[in-house]
């Protein structure tokens, strides 16, 4: 391509700026000592992230029950999430890549049929399926199944069943490029099959798992859709932060929402380092 | 060949993951609202089998509107996105080069890591009445008082169009990448036009990646429930709206089911149609992405 022209420059830069823009915005009025996000600007203040309420009339956000509650949901959802879908995503990636039997391509088709329902859809179709299983079986057992029933536990049904298909490929990926001779080569020097799995082929394979477990917490993290179907009286994150935003504007929730992108970026950039480890 | 039924043994137990998770979680619960969605209530808890779910979306001007304008809207955030994305695309494969390359689509990948709400947020602050762009409007002068810019159609478009960026971005940068140089340098050397190069050579060879970005954008954006709530209000109008509020606030499962079944029809028969107009398999189109 020849030298690109000014125009194309100048809309390079413009489309950067609308990209970063909402987040700045964000950003910024987390600061602002306003009963409001909104300007004029009045003033920095971190009362929004430590306050006791006394200013600005409500907790800062890191002593405010609410909102740490909600965290700390989202962490329970979001830590068996990444442990499951590495773990069942390894064996799914194995069963790909190395099993042969009858029915692969067909298995590894519907293996990608998650990406393609509407997170809605899964949320609702989790939701109906399970509520039935729990009817059913509290009816013969004669005991309750409150993990069937709207709540975390479901939560971390719902939004397995799309992120394992991302762990999978993830997973899959690396264990693709995965030269089989040194295995071989360990098995002809008298290792065991565990022994081999655990000196060899899991530690080539560890990048992916590390990379397939972040990518796992960070979707777990920031998932509405799904979550927002199968949510009981514990809500995490973004259920609190969507229940607030409906309620009304309030700079807590700015201050939320940047504790949150610090977090992401933080796994993120791990997430860049370890995927640049890889190559 | 005494390994057979240990071996048996060892492919069962690994494939029961994998098993248990397509069957417990995608397929029998798709089973259960497709049942549902044919369920209809002939007296207080007694149902039976019937169309009346279908025929209540049909009859129902607001199911059916919401429906179609959430079809039309998400064809609509796709072109504007495509059009929108493609010269960037262009930009960091083809013109950007080594660290401004990989800063430039790392700068793409960044906001789409942080929740849609908070992005969502991000716009609310900007286009409400007591917002950033008004209060700048005004203070140029160029409006008399805060306009509202919030809570329309356009609001919702820009916020979509926005989700959707990435999404787009990337595929099309990948497409774009296994363009030859030489090959459009051939184009301009025949006396080709930029815009002959472009729609010649560029973009056809950019197809895999355009109908891949397509399909992920529109599916993204008709399964979309946040922001068209957020930005749009009352008027957002959105039918995954519709479904959250059968089975959430009316707890009319059945009616929700049937809701659900159509959106999952119409993303599906979108993704169907971009494959099959390109002649692509849905394994490659996801790779892309």
């Amino acid at each position: 391509m020849n030298r690109p022209s000014l125009a194309w420059k100048l809309y390079i830069a413009a489309f950067y700026l609308f990209l970063f823009a909402p987040l700045l915005i964000v950003a910024i009025f987390a600061f602002n000592a306003s009963p409001f996000p909104s300007p004029p600007w009045r003033g920095f203040t971190l009362e929004w992230f430590t306050g006791s309420g006394a200013v600005v009339g409500k907790p800062g956000v890191l002593v405010d029950p609410i909102w740490l509650e909600s965290i700390g949901n989202s962490f329970k959802v979001a830590v068996p999430v990444a442990l499951l879908a590495v773990l069942v995503g390894t064996v799914n990636a194995w069963v790909l890549e190395r099993a042969e039997f009858r029915g692969k391509t067909v298995l590894a088709m519907m293996m990608l049929w998650p990406l393609v329902i509407p997170g809605v859809v899964l949320g609702i179709s989790i939701l109906a399926f399970f509520s039935r299983m729990a009817n059913g079986l509290e009816d013969w057992l004669q005991t309750d199944l409150d993990a069937l029933r709207p709540g975390l536990p479901l939560v971390v049904l719902g939004q397995l069943s799309f992120i394992l298909t991302i762990a999978t490929l993830i997973i899959a990926a690396r264990l693709r490029k995965f030269d089989r001779a040194l295995e071989e080569a360990a098995f002809d020097l008298g290792a065991s099959r565990i022994r081999v799995l655990r000196t060899v082929t899991l530690p080539f394979l560890s990048p992916a798992l590390i990379g397939a477990g972040l990518v796992a917490l960070l979707m777990s993290f920031e998932n509405f859709n799904t979550t927002l179907m199968l949510v009981g009286s514990e809500a995490p994150l973004p259920i609190a932060m969507y229940g607030q935003m409906r309620e009304g504007a309030s700079p807590a929730i700015n201050a939320v929402s940047l504790l949150l992108m610090l977090g992401v970026g933080a796994i993120a950039s791990v997430f860049a380092l370890t995927s640049k480890a890889e190559r | 060949m005494s390994a057979k039924p240990a071996q048996r043994l060892t492919l069962f137990l690994l494939l029961a993951p994998a098993i248990l998770w397509l069957g417990l979680l995608i397929v029998l619960p798709h089973v259960e609202i497709l049942v549902l969605s044919f369920s209809e209530r002939v007296a207080p808890r007694v149902y039976a089998f019937g169309f009346g779910n279908y025929l209540e979306f049909f009859t129902e001007p607001l199911y059916w509107r919401t429906f179609a304008r959430t079809a039309a809207m998400s064809i609509l955030v796709t072109a504007i996105t495509l059009v929108l994305a493609f010269p960037i695309a262009l930009y960091i494969a083809r013109v950007a080069q080594g660290r401004l390359k990989a800063m430039l689509l790392l700068l793409c990948l960044l906001p789409f890591w942080v929740s849609e709400l908070v992005r969502t947020l991000g716009w609310m602050i900007l286009l409400r009445e007591s917002g950033v762009i008004p209060y700048l409007l005004q203070a140029a002068g160029l409006a008399g008082r805060p306009v509202e810019l919030l809570y329309n159609d356009g609001a919702v478009i820009l916020g979509l169009v926005y989700g959707g960026l990435l999404f787009m971005i990337v595929p099309l940068a990948n497409a774009l990448e296994s363009l030859e140089p030489a090959v459009v340098e051939a184009g301009f050397d025949l006396g080709g036009s930029r815009w002959t190069v472009l729609r010649r050579i560029v973009i056809p060879h950019a197809m895999p990646g355009i109908v891949a970005g397509c399909i992920i954008v529109f599916m993204l954006t008709v399964g979309n429930f946040a922001t068209p709530v957020l930005l749009g209000g009352k008027n957002g109008l959105w039918f995954t709206e519709q479904i959250y509020a059968q089975f959430i606030t009316r707890f009319n499962w059945p009616q929700g089911a049937a809701f659900g079944m159509l959106l999952l029809l119409l993303s599906s028969a979108i993704v169907w149609l971009g494959l099959r107009l390109t002649g692509q398999s849905l394994g490659t189109t996801l790779k892309q992405a």
